[in-house]
């Protein structure tokens, strides 16, 4: 039962993927669509950092894990390099938990 | 991948240092995945299975919760629910992963958030192709590793309180910073993401994300043009 679970999964996020990768080679798209292809990428892209960073399992993820984030994303802003963006990231928020925030 | 093109990517020190720093909190991540799953009762051999075919953090986790209470058709359904996002990806950088057959069928299933990001975030079509194996291949042998791991230790602590949680979201702001200068592009993603942070409590997990695309619909909108004097 378990295994089904799996090859059912596993085989439908490789048609998802493969679909993509495929389609992009085979359907001649309309410049416009071209286009907007990156932008639509960016937007997922976006929507997952920020689902990721305020919600945790449908809810609201707490303080700790978003000023994590947050001071990331000024470290990002300020051109910090990208290992500092990380790991500043993880710290903030550690810490926060260590001193009892949420 | 041939050795030159291995060779090509080890020479650029600021992707493997930046893939790598993404590549410690996944590998923290997968850890605790295979922990979690051994602890739900997955078996260890089923477990680094699905690390194997699936590699798809978020879907893993709500597979393993979802067969743990007893439901496996909302485990296939939601985890492929979540991936589906995995589509319009690969529309948008399909052509980023190369042209020959066995690259696209080995590409597809490299094809992670994290791919996708790094190269997005690349100035030009070869960087980009770099970025994308680089990050896939690192994060698919750090994925797997560290869920070998988690079933070996069966439980591996919280990632959470060392912050890793806000390792990810942070990672890809920072990777989406050059891609949102542009104006228009900064308008519909930061659109998309509030319409997905929003949606999150009421739809079922996966949806919110791909409602963030209904941002777009704001390219649909005439917009005002600035105005401009009309010289006489």
């Amino acid at each position: 039962m378990i295994l089904a679970v799996i090859v059912g999964l596993a085989i439908g996020t490789y048609a998802f993927r493969l679909a993509g990768v495929v389609l992009r080679e085979r359907v001649a798209l309309p410049t416009r669509v071209q286009v907007l292809l990156p932008m639509a990428a960016a937007t997922l892209l976006a929507a997952l950092a920020a689902t990721a960073t305020f919600t945790d399992s449908g809810v609201f993820a707490g303080v700790a894990r978003p000023a994590g984030v947050a001071v990331g994303a000024v470290l990002a802003w300020r051109r910090a390099p990208f290992v500092l963006v990380v790991v500043a990231a993880a710290a903030t928020a550690a810490l926060l938990r260590l001193a009892g925030v949420e | 991948m041939t050795a030159a093109a291995a060779r090509s990517i080890l020479s650029d020190r600021s992707l493997v240092r930046d893939v790598g720093a993404l590549g410690l909190a996944v590998f923290a991540v997968s850890i605790s995945f295979g922990a979690i799953a051994v602890t739900a009762g997955i078996p260890a051999g089923l477990t680094i299975l699905m690390s194997l075919v699936v590699f798809a953090g978020g879907s893993q986790f709500l597979a393993v919760g979802l067969i743990a209470a007893g439901n496996p058709f909302a485990a296939i359904f939601a985890g492929l629910l979540l991936n589906a996002r995995h589509l319009p990806f690969g529309l948008a950088i399909g052509d980023v992963i190369g042209t020959r057959w066995w690259q696209r069928l080995l590409g597809a299933h490299l094809l992670i958030d994290e791919s996708v990001a790094f190269a997005l975030a690349q100035p030009d079509p070869v960087r980009r192709r770099r970025a994308y194996w680089a990050t896939g291949c690192t994060l698919f042998v750090l994925w797997n590793v560290g869920a070998v791991l988690g079933v070996l230790l069966g439980n591996a602590g919280d990632p959470n309180r060392l912050g890793l949680d806000a390792a990810f979201p942070a990672g890809l702001f920072a990777l989406l910073l050059p891609t949102l200068k542009d104006p228009t592009t900064r308008l519909v993603a930061l659109t998309g993401a509030l319409v997905a942070v929003v949606t999150t409590p009421i739809l079922p997990a996966g949806l919110p994300v791909l409602m963030a695309l209904s941002g777009l619909l704001l390219l649909a909108v005439p917009r005002r043009r600035p105005r401009t004097e009309v010289s006489s």
